[in-house]
């Protein structure tokens, strides 16, 4: 039991990714308006941060500034925490793309609920 | 399909990524047991061989700066999209002046508190914005950063005043331009280092004192354009979801019901 709590928490960060991706992806799947479908898409890619985080996280190092402490101290790492915040800004530009194709939906179709905007028209 | 039919396969799919996920797990590396090398040669080598003492900043913007023009090009296509589909259409006529149409909303008058506050807070969030763009390679910052801090600044301006105070802040042929030079000036950048017979993105200006707010060669020279594309293209969004908003009007469709 023991064991099984400590394989648990070692795994903690990229259990939870993965449960915030399948959770964003239920949204997607069962969403009856497109800012929702938006907003569970941010959720899905959400996931990405914590995997990338926990992936590149050491125990007891230092952020990667070596500003105030000497080179050589452990320091997690850089590589995934760069993926990620270019990420972050990249994320908010297309989620303003698609709530843009949103409204123009609600301005063609007259819905924003993916189930009426089934029929495609020229 | 019917929706519990697609639940039903939504459930099922799920069940066996999460099941082969966990299977997937097993035996990798803990969280906090970081295995790779390239996060220690890079933490280890970048003080040195670039002068940057932030990390980060020097992978994005040196080490992964080919990734990182990719991915601002992402950022600029996606801004030009949303500025295609948010344009004035054919049949679409100018509202002036600038209002609300929506049903239901009632828009309460802007306190005296959020003025005085947001206008307070004008000039500091510029200076921590230019501030947080110009010290990414020493500090935790850079272009992403500072450039969203930079555009924030008018919103701030339409929360303690009106979208005509907006208007007048911002210049949408500006932004564009703005926009554009940031995203052509990184890539030519790299262009430039293959005139001197370097390969494209490599590190040609002299790196200078590790420390000094101009040091780490192209690596700030890099981080202010992005700065300028991030702010500019943000503000270019802003402008056309404005526009949309409030100023452009269909025929007959003077009260659009907001759903």
């Amino acid at each position: 039991m023991n064991h099984l709590a400590g394989e648990l928490f070692r795994m903690l960060p990229f259990i939870v990714a993965a449960w915030l991706f399948v959770v964003g992806l239920y949204g997607i799947v069962t969403s009856r308006h497109l800012v929702h479908l938006i907003m569970c898409l941010v959720v899905v890619q959400s996931s990405t941060y914590l995997l990338l985080l926990g992936v590149g996280y050491k125990f007891g190092a230092a952020a990667p500034i070596f500003v105030d402490i000497p080179v050589g101290t452990p320091a997690v790492d850089p590589v995934t925490h760069a993926l990620m915040l270019t990420d972050i800004v990249v994320e908010a530009t297309v989620m303003a793309l698609l709530l843009a194709l949103a409204i123009q939906a609600e301005e063609r179709a007259g819905s924003v609920d993916p189930e009426q905007l089934r029929i495609m028209r020229g | 399909m019917n929706h519990q039919m697609r639940t039903a396969l939504f459930l099922a799919g799920g069940l066996g990524f999460f099941c082969f996920y966990l299977w997937g797990l097993h035996g990798l590396p803990g969280f906090g047991h970081y295995p790779g090398p390239y996060g220690d040669i890079i933490n280890a080598l970048t003080v040195y061989q670039r002068h940057a003492t932030d990390a980060v900043t020097a992978v994005n913007f040196d080490y992964r700066g080919f990734d990182t023009l990719g991915e601002e090009f992402i950022l600029f296509t996606s801004v030009m999209g949303a500025n295609l589909l948010l344009r004035k259409q054919k049949d679409d006529r100018e509202e002036d002046p600038p209002l609300d149409r929506a049903d239901g909303r009632i828009v309460p008058p802007t306190s005296d508190a959020i003025r005085v506050a947001g206008l307070a807070l004008v000039v500091p969030i510029v200076v921590f914005g230019l501030y947080t763009v110009a010290h990414g390679q020493l500090t935790p910052g850079g272009g992403f950063q500072g450039g969203v801090i930079l555009a924030s600044m008018p919103l701030i301006i339409y929360l303690c005043g009106d979208y005509n105070a907006f208007d007048r802040v911002t210049s949408h042929l500006l932004s564009e331009i703005a926009e554009a030079v940031g995203a052509g000036g990184y890539a030519v950048t790299g262009v430039i280092a293959i005139f001197f017979g370097l390969p494209f993105l490599t590190n040609f200006i002299p790196l200078g004192q590790t420390g000094d707010v101009l040091s780490s060669g192209t690596i700030f020279v890099i981080s202010v354009l992005t700065g300028i594309e991030v702010a500019a293209g943000l503000v270019v969004l802003m402008i056309s979801f404005f526009a949309q908003a409030l100023v452009y009007r269909k025929p007959g469709n003077e009260n659009r019901r907001l759903p």
